[in-house]
């Protein structure tokens, strides 16, 4: 199996090895082209986003707008904060110059002449390992003004990094330009879209860190080549982080469709004592929850999976064998969104903590049957109310997971109603006799 | 006390205002200087940032109290950022904050009265590959378990 974006070249992170395989070959190609033939080019292939989406990257850089005075930029989202994903990292640090080759590619198509690479506050390694590559990409003359005379091209672009500093939201493309503007990472209301009215009011396209690195081999090779890779639908290589209970956790770079049981067993190692599955997240932690007994023939891409009743995320598996504490698990899922709720939009805002404060009541054996409607009731009045899809990030879990695993969740209710409020009326009559607890 | 930028952070806050079509932008990037020069955000680095790029005091402390990083008050040497979130709980990244909490005998967010230690409970660091993990300032350590956090805490004492 060919690996695209983490090929197993001992040192490609330095930018000899990299030339000396064929690196910047592919910006050099692109630079003769003209930009329509690139975009189509990228359409044609049919890549996807990698940042959970899965939109065609080539139809999203066809929307800016080509008769413009005003600059347009390029925003190359590394913020990476999803529970369960960790496959940007492995980039930055092992193949930093391909993902600089396709910011070149990249800005080019959409003549952004400002590139801003954001990624997150907590990867302080992984920026100085990024600014590293950076720097030895400008001193051989490969980005700035030297890029003209390098590449012969009237074209060149300046790339910055913008460094986050912990706020998963501004993985979301509108509060990710708010943050770079210098505001509160607030997302914005959509439409305009970003192509039309992004950073600073103008022109801006915004890309996964993963999808970039995947445009120089399709410059190089074709779009033919690549869109043969994988599920036609969704074509490529996936870089699948798999994490919880398996033996060799770790990120697996495989053509998209791979089973989900082959990623889990033949590649990750199966689960330690040959437990049985109880739960897989097969996208990070905002998607929908498949059962141990849903896991037989799923494969992982976009239609496959929306088919099987999830979604391809961020491909960050997280697999949970049979001893775990589901009820535990929801409660941390929903204390985490609860946390990185912006607070703009009420439903998300208060939502969120009455997601948590259920379960948490939950986990200590205290709640009724009639919560676990209660959550799904909340849970609905969340999706679709809020501004970005934080509020969906956080619903989806809880749906799901209480959906699909009523029995289990039943399980864990107390049969016992507690009235959080102590019955005030009968408590003044002053009686002796204890109110019997109500049963159901 | 009033908070100035020495001359190397001075040079490197220019270089970041460059980067950018307004001096707003730059606030992320100032907060993250003036935080390794002093160690927190206090009001008058607040003052300061503010005051460079042209922004309100406002607008500064709504960005700094918008993302987790910026310190608010004075934290530890060492830095002590827990993961707790899913892949790492499966594998007892929750055991490991509780240990060190005992071990330290601090709460979330608190500081040890030797003001070596401070300790956090961090959301997803993208280390579920490699979990559990903790964060010490900047650096990443991963596959732990409780022993080794053990040695880690040892050594950081040690190396006072």
């Amino acid at each position: 199996m060919e690996k695209i974006i983490l090929p197993d070249i001992k040192d490609l992170h330095l930018i000899d090895i990299y030339i000396q395989h064929g690196g910047f070959a592919a910006a050099k190609k692109a630079f003769t082209k003209t930009t329509d033939d690139i975009i189509d080019e990228v359409k044609k292939s049919g890549l996807r986003g990698r940042g959970g989406a899965a939109f065609l990257a080539g139809l999203k850089w066809s929307f800016m707008p080509k008769s413009t005075d005003k600059p347009k930029y390029l925003c190359i989202n590394g913020d990476e904060s999803e529970p369960g994903s960790f496959k940007d990292r492995q980039i930055f640090e092992y193949n930093p110059h391909q993902l600089i080759e396709g910011i070149l590619i990249t800005a080019y198509a959409i003549q952004a002449k400002i590139v801003y690479i954001y990624i997150r506050g907590e990867y302080h390694k992984w920026i100085k390992l990024m600014q590293k590559a950076l720097d030895d990409a400008y001193a051989r003359g490969f980005i700035g003004e030297k890029m003209k005379e390098t590449f012969g091209t009237d074209f060149s672009c300046e790339v910055y990094i913008h460094k986050g500093a912990g706020a998963y939201i501004c993985g979301e493309e509108s509060s990710l330009m708010n943050s770079l503007e210098g505001q509160r990472g607030y997302p914005r209301v959509k439409p305009p879209f970003p192509a039309q009215n992004g950073l600073w009011g103008n022109p801006t396209t915004i890309n996964n860190v993963e999808t970039i690195t995947n445009v120089p081999p399709i410059i190089n090779k074709g779009w033919e080549w690549f869109s043969k890779i994988g599920e036609p639908r969704h074509p490529g290589t996936l870089l699948f982080g798999v994490s919880g209970h398996v033996n060799k956790p770790g990120v697996y770079e495989l053509p998209t469709g791979t089973l989900l049981t082959d990623i889990i067993y033949k590649y990750a190692g199966g689960v330690p004592g040959d437990k049985k599955i109880l739960c897989v997240i097969p996208g990070g932690s905002s998607m929908p929850p498949l059962r141990g007994d849903q896991l037989e023939g799923v494969k992982m891409d976009a239609e496959s999976l929306k088919n099987a009743g999830s979604a391809i995320g961020t491909g960050g598996v997280i697999v949970m064998d049979e001893d775990t504490d589901l009820v535990k698990v929801l409660a941390r899922i929903a204390h985490f969104y609860h946390h990185e709720s912006c607070g703009q939009c009420t439903p998300c805002r208060e939502g969120t903590g009455w997601l948590e404060k259920i379960l948490k009541r939950l986990v200590k054996g205290e709640g009724s049957s009639s919560d676990l409607d209660l959550l799904i009731s909340v849970a609905t009045n969340i999706e679709g109310n809020t501004i970005c899809a934080l509020g969906e990030a956080a619903a989806w879990p809880v749906r799901f997971m209480v959906t699909r695993f009523r029995d289990y969740f039943e399980e864990r209710v107390s049969k016992e109603v507690s009235l959080s409020v102590k019955n005030k009326v009968h408590s003044m009559r002053n009686t002796s006799i204890p109110l019997a607890p109500v049963t159901r | 006390m009033e908070f100035k930028f020495n001359e190397e952070n001075q040079n490197k806050l220019n270089t970041i205002i460059s980067h950018y079509p307004v001096k707003k932008a730059a606030v992320m990037g100032a907060l993250w200087l003036a935080q390794e020069q002093s160690g927190w955000i206090s009001g008058e680095v607040m003052k300061e940032v503010a005051n460079q790029l042209e922004m309100t005091l406002e607008e500064v402390l709504g960005v700094v109290t918008f993302y987790t990083m910026y310190n608010q008050k004075p934290m530890g040497k060492f830095h002590l950022q827990v993961c707790t979130n899913v892949s790492c709980m499966l594998r007892g990244g929750a055991l490991i904050f509780d240990h060190i909490k005992l071990k330290l005998g601090i709460d979330d967010m608190h500081v040890t009265d030797d003001k070596m230690f401070s300790l956090e409970e961090v959301e997803c660091m993208g280390s579920c590959g490699t979990a559990p993990m903790i964060a010490i300032n900047e650096d990443y350590f991963e596959n732990l378990n409780i022993s080794e956090v053990d040695n880690i805490l040892e050594s950081l004492k040690n190396k006072n």
